[in-house]
């Protein structure tokens, strides 16, 4: 059916939200990447099984004849409790849902409206019955990952229901296109890709070229490692990325716009194609949409495996089919993108925000945030804290409430020591920097960046050079050669901080890092390659005494660097079975059977296999 | 030279996505899913078939990472090394999986052409690390005793 006009979209809305309405009893099983590499699909087709049997039977809950819809939804950003079943009206959530325990959810919650408590949040004794009152998610504020895991993402009469494509048809039918440009201006909207760059400023630039074939870019090509937040919103709500990037399109005045999705994201791409088809059925998009004058296309590309993708204009050569390298600017994307065209690039984060903008106008939507960066932000909580997830918050949130309240500390309460924020193009925070309000500046300022908003918590026990090295290691793999200070520079920063980590470092060392550093970021051709070095520098200014450490004494105070590690044999504890010398592949440990052990620190190779093997726990590694 | 129906397959991949240059990555991608490989005669006749020069192809077809000339086993297991994987200890998953299958950082694909490794740095189920992926199966949480029982029941598939 397709729509001819706007009143026609408010009718499909009243039937979808009475088909809503219908439903007394709503079950949600989590189809996210996460839960269904749980096992959420058997639990969606047992419940579902179950629930067909009593349609329009009365319950004991309720006056009315039972409706239950059983819905996957998307991703909820709590993974590692998955998989995760969410019951409205009572908006129960249960976490670690198994098959067996459909049964007794069945009987209990559905018939009955009584809680199953074994299956719910507990956290220091106390039970958490409602998504809503768990610490993890009371103190979020979602608005770009509201709809995640609240509706079915496979249908797009849900997101039309709670209000779907109403900014769309506001935009078309009562704004004219530099009035959305100048509300997505006044509203500060900034580019959540990393950068930070005013998303209206940059439409207005393509809005003004002569050129009129003109393009509108989605960037999901999340490939910073430890960030999935536009993973999540591709799976949970499409919609809503897809309505921004047609209001984007007809601001600007697009005919086409394209998706580049991480090929790593195989579902995110089939939730997307589908909200496509179902968009295209209603004419929200393709041709005339909604009977207006306004006719926009969108395709998906999939990429193919090159982080680098992720810099726009390497993107846009990459969906040219061209190998995926960033070129000089000037001329920048929204002179010659796509095509040599005029090219809106946003990240799928961004669009998400801009329906809540035109819809709300932009003076709510600044209420929630700081001055200079308005609005929420998405992050990846990941590493050593309690309570891992996608977490939304206002900008200007504080590391202290992020870490500690949402991610409820660090795991066995250990002490923090750090959060490297942005993965591999950011930088790191240690304990000073807890109450920074965290925003696009006020992390520029500490030689950090949001970047795509992946924060890795790290304990006490985390070695801040092994760390630098890991993400070098991950820049340098991924630098595509084009320009010779990242070709050349990561090669030269990757070998001298695995020569430190393998205990063969020098002083000087040190130093060479941070020249090599600050040419590389002065001289390198795209973002890349500009904030490569970040992750060592920023953890050479806060951590210098580690890397000291790893180069004058040669200890790793962490234990984590393989090479410094000594392995010692408590006597105490040791019963002489000579397991662990039978199990040395150096022949590095001697003794005489029932007396304790020893091992020759000058033969071992700190492989770490007497350790393992050793059933009384007798060995150790010395810092 | 390839059997004719891997002409004719390419064929209807290409008629799919039209006959232009911006195809040639989703056509070979296709491709690659088809036959998990991409065969270096195949990319030939794509490039000659788009009109694209063969050596820029070539060089596309080389620049990502995603595309193997050499052929694939028929399980590929992917060990994700993203940050919060690595932090906690995917490197235990790989060494396991090497050691289990008699793989290395040079050798990928076992001689019976059953299992590719390989690694991939961020999967975005950061969640449920560390995860690797089998085909397109994510596995979360694994550790190195699940790596065993895992290869154990997809060599039982085979059977």
């Amino acid at each position: 059916m397709i729509l001819m006009e706007n009143a026609s979209l408010e009718e499909v809305r009243e039937k979808a939200v009475e088909k809503m309405k219908a439903e007394n009893c709503r079950i949600l099983i989590c189809a996210g990447t996460g839960c269904l590499a749980g096992g959420s699909e058997k639990i969606y087709s047992k419940l579902k099984e179950m629930a067909d049997g009593i349609e329009g039977v009365s319950l004991e809950f309720g006056p009315e004849a039972a409706h239950v819809g059983v819905h996957q939804s998307g991703c909820h950003g709590f993974c590692e409790m998955g998989p995760l079943v969410r019951i409205e009206p009572w908006n129960y959530l249960y976490i670690k849902v198994k098959e067996e325990d459909c049964e007794e959810i069945f009987q209990k919650t559905i018939l009955k409206g009584e809680p199953v408590e074994r299956l719910m949040y507990t956290q220091n004794d106390t039970v958490y019955p409602q998504q809503e009152s768990i610490p993890f998610y009371a103190k979020q504020t979602r608005r770009v990952l509201k709809n995640c895991g609240h509706i079915n993402s496979e249908d797009i009469n849900e997101y039309i229901a709670i209000g779907g494509y109403k900014a769309l048809s506001k935009a078309l039918f009562e704004m004219k296109s530099d009035e959305i440009i100048e509300e997505v201006t006044q509203a500060n909207l900034r580019g959540r890709g990393g950068g930070g760059f005013q998303t209206g400023y940059k439409w207005k630039q393509v809005a003004r070229q002569k050129e009129t074939i003109r393009y509108v870019v989605c960037n999901g090509d999340e490939g910073d490692p430890g960030a999935f937040m536009d993973r999540s919103v591709m799976e949970g709500d499409p919609h809503k990325m897809l309505e921004g990037m047609i209001i984007a399109g007809y601001a600007v005045g697009a005919q086409e716009g394209y998706i580049y999705v991480r090929a790593e994201y195989p579902l995110a791409i089939k939730r997307l194609k589908i909200a496509i088809a179902q968009a295209e059925e209603y004419g929200i998009l393709g041709d005339n949409i909604l009977g207006s004058s306004y006719s926009f296309h969108i395709h998906i590309n999939r990429g193919a495996g090159a982080f680098v993708c992720g810099e726009g204009s390497a993107l846009t050569a990459s969906i040219e089919g061209e190998r995926g390298m960033p070129r000089t600017k000037p001329p920048r994307t929204v002179e010659q993108g796509l095509f040599a065209k005029p090219t809106v690039l946003n990240n799928v984060e961004t669009y998400a925000n801009v329906a809540m903008i035109i819809e709300n106008g932009f003076e709510w939507y600044r209420k929630l945030g700081t001055e200079t960066s308005p609005g929420t932000k998405a992050f990846a909580l990941t590493g050593s804290v309690k309570n891992t997830g996608l977490i939304e918050v206002p900008m200007g949130t504080t590391l202290r409430e992020i870490v500690f309240d949402i991610g409820g500390g660090l795991i066995d309460d250990a002490p923090f020591k750090a959060v490297q924020i942005g993965g591999p193009s950011g930088g790191c925070l240690v304990t000073q920097n807890l109450d920074v309000k965290l925003d696009f500046d006020s992390l520029k300022k500490l030689g950090a960046m949001i970047g795509s908003g992946g924060l890795v918590v790290m304990d006490e026990g985390t070695c801040m050079v092994e760390v630098a090295r890991f993400f070098m290691n991950f820049t340098q793999n991924e630098s595509c050669g084009k320009c010779v200070p990242c070709r050349e520079g990561t090669k030269r920063m990757l070998e001298i901080l695995e020569r430190i980590t393998s205990g063969k470092g020098e002083l000087s060392d040190l130093d060479m890092l941070e020249e090599l550093g600050a040419a590389i970021t002065a001289t390198a051709l795209c973002g890349l390659g500009k904030s490569a070095a970040l992750p060592v520098l920023s953890t050479l200014k806060n951590f210098r005494e580690e890397y000291v450490a790893h180069v004058t004494e040669k200890r790793c105070q962490t234990g984590t660097c393989q090479a410094m590690r000594k392995y010692i044999i408590n006597p105490e504890l040791c019963k002489g079975c000579s397991k662990c010398a039978r199990n040395c592949p150096v022949n590095a440990i001697s003794g005489k059977i029932k007396e304790p052990y020893v091992i020759d620190t000058k033969t071992c190779i700190k492989c770490g296999a007497c350790m393992d093997n050793c059933p009384f726990h007798a060995i150790y590694i010395a810092n | 030279m390839l059997e004719q129906s891997y002409y004719d397959r390419a064929d209807e991949i290409i008629a799919n996505h039209g006959n232009m240059q911006k195809s040639l990555i989703p056509v070979i991608q296709d491709i690659q899913s088809y036959y998990r490989y991409l065969p270096a005669e195949l990319l030939s006749y794509v490039a000659a078939k788009l009109d694209i020069n063969e050596a820029k192809a070539y060089s596309v077809a080389t620049f990502y990472e995603n595309f193997s000339f050499e052929e694939k086993g028929k399980y590929v297991i992917r060990v994700c090394d993203g940050t919060a994987c690595h932090v906690r200890k995917s490197s235990l998953i790989l060494g396991k999986l090497y050691k289990e299958l008699g793989l290395s950082k040079e050798k990928h694909t076992t001689d019976d052409m059953m299992f590719t490794l390989e690694t991939v740095s961020c999967l975005g189920a950061c969640g449920l690390a560390p995860v690797l992926t089998v085909n397109e199966e994510v596995h979360p949480a694994m550790t190195p005793e699940k790596v065993a029982a895992l290869l154990e029941e997809l060599r039982g598939e085979l059977k």
